[in-house]
């Protein structure tokens, strides 16, 4: 009879266990669930909402930067004599300064060309011909400042009086603005679906602590600790988020190809600028991995929390 | 480890309430030794169930102090109470088996708990279930089991990793006699390795099938000990078991 306890060998560990096969217990997540897909749909979401801010930075970054030491030099002369020689006078001046990296002279061609389809072609040619100003473009060694701008202005009319300066980046900055709130809210609704995430998940966990409260009674009774219980349930949790957030990547990347192609269409240099490059494309796939832990320290938090009511 | 009499389980003053009802046990106090078999008896809702889940640490009582294995648990932080309970086995009244676990792995369970390596589980635990007649039933899952067959699950369970006391709530209640005896055989075994008995029934013929049996006896929660064998300090005889 004393065969039957033959097992006084076996290394049964009184303080220290181990939570290897103990995880057979945990009823393992079904896709069936409603929990992957919720996920799926958050990290989706998390994902286009990241990616559309992490697109925003990149055209707020590269607009800053090509505008960052530009200047529009208009010359303001009715007479077209006039204007061509004061023109050149300040093309010339300009060239002269050390701040000045590059002076471009916009050929009246291109200015005549885009002002066509508003104003017609026989209000810019012929006698009745509007007068257009001379445009130059400059760019300054640096970005330009307050007091940069002030100094060339004064030393630009003190040689051409009708010529005026303004800072590209004066004209969008209101832009600029906008981007930077777009941004934030890029960054708050990601915040939000991370903790509407968690609230799901910390409901999803709760929901089956309550289906399997005898299966948790007997083994908290066999001798298994919270640690060990909690992991049965992290186990699973992470399994669905896991499915659900691959899932959730695949449609949120998705979109955002197709929406970066959309406007790749437009051909226009500035939304161009906001294409996600590889280290953006990096921190979207991040995301799901990001969500696994969450989901998963959330479902430990809230078993452990669970447990502690009981003996 | 025993406490300082040799007792592996004290009770002193204990009284236990479920909310704001009466109490269900009153002023309980009793040892129990190593290596002993103890039968604790009473009428239904004397309170048997309520000591026993004292016992096996699923309850704290209302008033009072135990002790076991040295240790006060009533105090003792709850973080230590998982290894407390390891050394406890309990076959409980209405089995509770792991629904979705085959009978194999419900037997296991306290092995893997305790973090038992799995190659070391399979052949002890096809012994038990040998043992206990259901080695053809190891895949099977609780509820495709007669009340007979889950009743021997739960008593396998209970006993496969050599506790050192063994709390069994009317653990015969629903086997044929036969088999009645022949799992009373298996405490008996257990209990002459070392492991201390605590069978609750109120079958008066199961407490003649065991020789040296030790009786406790609870009448609307208060404890009686009709052969003295609770008492602190204990016999000579009994401190001697």
């Amino acid at each position: 009879m004393n065969a039957v306890f033959s097992i006084g060998s076996m290394a049964i560990r009184r303080n220290a266990p181990r939570f290897g096969a103990i995880d057979r217990l945990a009823p393992h997540s079904r896709l069936a669930g409603p929990m992957p897909w919720v996920i799926a749909i958050m990290i989706a979401l998390t994902v286009i909402a990241a990616g559309a801010g992490l697109a925003l930075r990149n055209l707020g970054t590269n607009a800053g930067a090509e505008i960052a030491g530009g200047l529009t030099v208009q010359i303001l002369e009715g007479a077209p004599a006039a204007r061509e020689r004061q023109a050149q006078a300040a093309v010339a001046h300009l060239r002269t300064r050390q701040d000045v990296a590059e002076v471009i002279r916009v050929p009246e061609k291109d200015l005549e060309a885009l002002l066509e389809p508003w104003l017609g072609r026989q209000m810019l040619t012929g006698d009745a011909a509007i007068p257009v100003p001379a445009l130059i473009d400059v760019r300054l060694q640096g970005p330009v400042t307050e007091r940069r701008l002030e100094e060339l202005r004064a030393s630009l009319k003190a040689l051409v009086p009708s010529a005026r300066i303004d800072a590209q980046a004066g004209w969008l900055g209101p832009v600029f603005d906008a981007l930077a709130s777009l941004q934030w809210l890029a960054l708050g609704l990601v915040a939000l679906l991370a903790a509407a995430s968690a609230a799901a998940v910390w409901l999803a966990a709760r929901s089956a602590l309550g289906g399997n409260r005898e299966t948790i009674e007997i083994i908290h009774l066999l001798g298994a600790t919270d640690r060990q219980i909690a992991r049965l349930f992290e186990r699973s949790i992470a399994f669905d988020a896991a499915i659900g957030g691959l899932a959730g990547l695949l449609l949120g990347a998705g979109a955002l190809w197709l929406l970066g192609s959309q406007f790749a269409r437009l051909g226009s240099g500035m939304v161009t600028g906001g294409a996600l490059g590889p280290a953006d494309w990096a921190l979207l796939v991040a995301i799901p991995i990001a969500g696994v832990m969450l989901a998963t320290l959330t479902a430990r938090l809230t078993v452990i929390g669970a447990l502690r009511r009981m003996l | 480890m025993t406490g300082e009499g040799g007792h592996i389980v004290q009770f002193d003053n204990v009284g236990l309430r479920y909310g704001t009802d009466r109490e269900v046990l009153s002023d309980v106090s009793f040892t129990l030794f190593p290596g002993s078999f103890y039968f604790l008896t009473g009428a239904s809702g004397a309170g048997k169930t309520s000591l026993l889940r004292l016992l096996y640490l699923a309850q704290r009582p209302s008033r009072g102090v135990i002790r076991m294995f040295g240790t006060d648990v009533i105090t003792v932080p709850r973080a230590r109470l998982p290894a407390f309970r390891r050394r406890i086995g309990v076959v409980f009244q209405d089995f509770r088996l792991v629904p979705h676990l085959s009978a194999f792995d419900n037997v296991a369970l306290p092995l893997r708990v305790s973090g038992v390596p799995e190659g070391e589980i399979r052949k002890p635990v096809a012994d038990m279930l040998t043992w206990v007649g259901l080695d053809q039933r190891a895949d099977a899952r609780p509820a495709t089991l007669s009340g007979g067959e889950q009743q021997r699950v739960a008593i396998a369970r209970a006993v496969i990793a050599r506790p050192e006391i063994l709390v069994a709530d009317e653990p015969t209640g629903n086997v044929d006699p036969e088999m009645a005896v022949k799992l009373l055989r298996l405490f008996e075994a257990l209990n002459r390795l070392g492991t201390t008995v605590v069978v609750a029934t109120h079958d008066v013929h199961l407490l003649r099938k065991v020789s040296d049996s030790l009786i406790m006896r609870l009448d609307r929660g208060r404890l009686s000990d009709p052969t003295g064998a609770l008492r602190y300090p204990p016999r000579p005889e009994v401190a001697a078991r």
